[in-house]
């Protein structure tokens, strides 16, 4: 247990942290996806280039909105963009700062499908496979013009009748892998690059604001957390003191009208008091008839005082707002 | 009881988190239910069509309700929803921010099971393998079938093993393009529900905040307000039938005691703990009479007061003549004699 609570303690405070696991997972989730899914080119004119191209990048689209919503930061980032000013100046660095960190986490799961998909290759085969110049493979150097395009077509399907056991199919399918591994290293190590110069340059530039928008973008998310926090700690008290204010006034209804017994003069411990003088099925029946048909009012201001539940109960108590007791 | 108490407690303060989690569970389990559920098309004109939509509709609307019946909110909300204002308003924004969470987190289960059916294709190529466009595809030159004869051939489509149409149009390429259709539709149905949820979540903190917080505070309230009325209520129920026990057993040893003309023994000074827990019953008849009258006859759900001694006299005698009082020896004297 104190292991759980450590680690919840720890994502608690560093809401980054949250944010990079949160990241990873939707990175493995993506590479999980791409290798459950089963990629079936049509193997048709104008079909493979709609598959291929879409398998590519409709599903980065998607991963990349799944990153910005399973973020909480961008809705705590979208909170400070459109509040209205009142008595705390925004900070349109820190705004830019969340910005940019949102962003470069969300676009790692897309990036990843991407790049797995050109290092795999079957969708650039199916895309691309029709746009290949027949010239240059000897089996499709001599068919007609519309023979070619039908038979460039069928070259991602391995299993099709006629391209069971055609070397120019192999070929082609050879080339276009070739094409799309290098399109996948290359963009894998441009990235890497790109983010190793980010890293390294980004010290001789601003450190000082870089520090700030860093700290207060942290304040803001941790803010909001404890808002939450205390929103609920309060919501609870408020309850449980509109609560016993109820069963207050049932009490003193009922000893009004002369349900119970008034106590004799050593009572009122232990059980009793716990039992607050409802002693009988009526007068239980009765309080919980009661909490159904007239729910106490949200107001607990005057729970020190007791005012028996009565019809004028509400102007009872505005009157005594009024008079300030 | 710490640990539980501790699970609790991060549950409460962190409601949502639960609710995710309860969300995340519900779209695994229907993708494993997809994965391990059977499909077999009937491969016949009609039926194909029937089966296949049926498969892909019917399970995400049960999904849907069972979010909904899962989600212990609901009758929170219906409660809120239907119980008389009294002299607490009703608000209709908090009823409406219960109801949109509810049905959001309700839609994500049927959301996974109608993408993963569509991006498995068998649904699809099922449900229409009969309206795949012969004339693009397959053979028109081959002898004319009637319609009716065609329809039926298209309709062993998926079903490899009985298909007979190979001259017609060959089976890998209509399974390849009704596929392709359908896992076209499937990331589409994906990119749409995502950019839905994005928009939803993301339009909020532009126009609504305020009235937002309003409601899931109000909503939280309500919630915690239920489980601490059930508590106070538990606690309540549990004083009574302490009390309610005791008195009954007081009850019964002095009725015994007075029914075999015994004064009631008083109890030595230095009487242990273990014999005051005797409440008076010291030997197997006297346990075997206070069984038998605890199932035949047990004491009515009213109290009487503490601290009048036994034996002392009745206690209707010192009390204003109010109803409830005076009866009460007597139904204490009546069921003894059971």
């Amino acid at each position: 247990m104190d292991r759980f609570r450590m680690i919840f303690q720890y994502f608690q405070s560093n809401s980054e942290s949250v944010m990079n696991g949160i990241c990873g997972l939707l990175a493995l989730a993506s590479v999980k996806m791409y290798t459950c899914f089963d990629f079936s080119c049509p193997c048709l004119p104008w079909y493979n280039m709609a598959y291929g191209l879409g398998i590519m990048f409709v599903p980065p689209i998607a991963l990349f909105l799944c990153g910005l919503i399973l973020s909480r930061q961008s809705l705590v980032m979208l909170e400070e963009w459109r509040r209205p000013q009142g008595c705390r100046k925004k900070d349109l660095a820190v705004i830019r700062y969340m910005c940019s960190s949102i962003m470069q986490r969300a676009m790692i799961a897309p990036v990843i499908w991407i790049i797995v998909t050109l290092l795999d290759g079957k969708c650039l085969i199916c895309a691309f496979s029709s746009s290949v110049d027949p010239e240059k493979f000897v089996g499709f150097a001599n068919a007609s013009l519309v023979q070619v395009q039908q038979l460039l077509a069928k070259v991602p399907c391995k299993d099709d009748e006629l391209m069971r056991n055609n070397t120019s199919r192999k070929a082609v399918s050879r080339y276009l892998r070739c094409w799309s591994q290098a399109l996948g290293w290359s963009i894998l190590l441009i990235l890497i690059v790109a983010a190793f110069l980010a890293c390294w340059l980004r010290p001789c530039f601003n450190q000082a604001t870089l520090l700030q928008a860093r700290h207060w973008s942290n304040y803001i998310d941790i803010e909001q957390k404890i808002f939450e926090e205390t929103c609920c700690e309060h919501s609870r008290l408020f309850a449980h003191k509109c609560i016993l204010h109820f069963f207050e006034s049932m009490r003193q209804e009922m000893k009004l009208h002369s349900f119970s017994l008034p106590r004799e003069g050593e009572g009122a411990e232990g059980e009793e008091n716990l039992l607050r003088d409802i002693t009988d099925k009526d007068q239980v029946n009765k309080l919980l008839k009661m909490w159904y048909y007239e729910k106490p009012p949200l107001n607990v201001s005057q729970a020190t005082q007791r005012h028996p539940l009565g019809r004028d109960q509400c102007t009872q108590y505005k009157f005594s707002q009024h008079t300030g007791v | 009881m710490d640990k539980f108490r501790m699970i609790f407690q991060f549950l409460q303060s962190n409601q949502e988190s639960f609710m995710n989690g309860i969300c995340g569970i519900m779209a695994l389990a229907s993708a494993q239910m997809y994965s391990a559920f059977d499909f077999n098309c009937p491969c016949l004109p009609h039926y194909n069509l029937a089966y296949g939509l049926g498969i892909l509709l019917v399970p995400p609307f049960i999904l849907f309700l069972l979010g909904f019946v899962l989600n212990n909110n609901v009758s929170v909300l219906a409660e809120e929803w239907r119980r008389p204002q009294g002299q607490r308003g009703k608000d209709p924004a908090v009823l409406r921010y219960m109801f949109c969470s509810m049905a959001q987190r309700a839609m994500i289960a049927p959301a996974v099971w109608v993408s993963v059916t569509l991006l498995d294709g068998k649904c699809i190529t099922c449900a229409f393998c009969t309206s795949v466009p012969v004339e693009t595809l397959g053979n028109t030159s081959h002898p004319g079938l009637s319609q009716g004869e065609m329809k039926r051939v298209l309709a062993r489509i998926p079903c490899k093993e009985i298909y007979n149409g190979q001259e017609l149009i060959a089976n890998e390429v209509a399974v390849r393009y009704l596929r392709c259709i359908s896992q076209a539709l499937g990331w589409c149905f994906v990119l749409l529900m995502t950019t839905l949820a994005f928009l939803v979540r993301s339009l909020r903190p532009c126009f609504t905040q305020a009235a937002f917080l309003k409601s899931r505070y109000w909503s939280h309230y309500i919630d915690i307000e239920r489980k601490l009325f059930d508590e106070m209520c538990a606690e309540h129920a549990r004083s009574f039938a302490k009390v309610c026990i005791q008195q009954f057993f007081e009850g019964m040893s002095t009725d015994l005691a007075s029914a075999r003309c015994h004064p009631p023994r008083k109890a030595p000074a230095d009487v242990g703990e273990a014999a005051e827990k005797l409440l008076g019953i010291t030997d197997q008849g006297t346990m075997n009479t206070a069984l038998k009258s605890w199932h035949r006859c047990k004491p009515p759900l009213h109290l009487h007061p503490p601290a009048l001694p036994s034996g002392n006299g009745w206690a209707g005698e010192e009390q204003p003549p109010a109803h409830p009082p005076v009866p009460r020896r007597e139904m204490a004297a009546y069921y003894s004699r059971v």
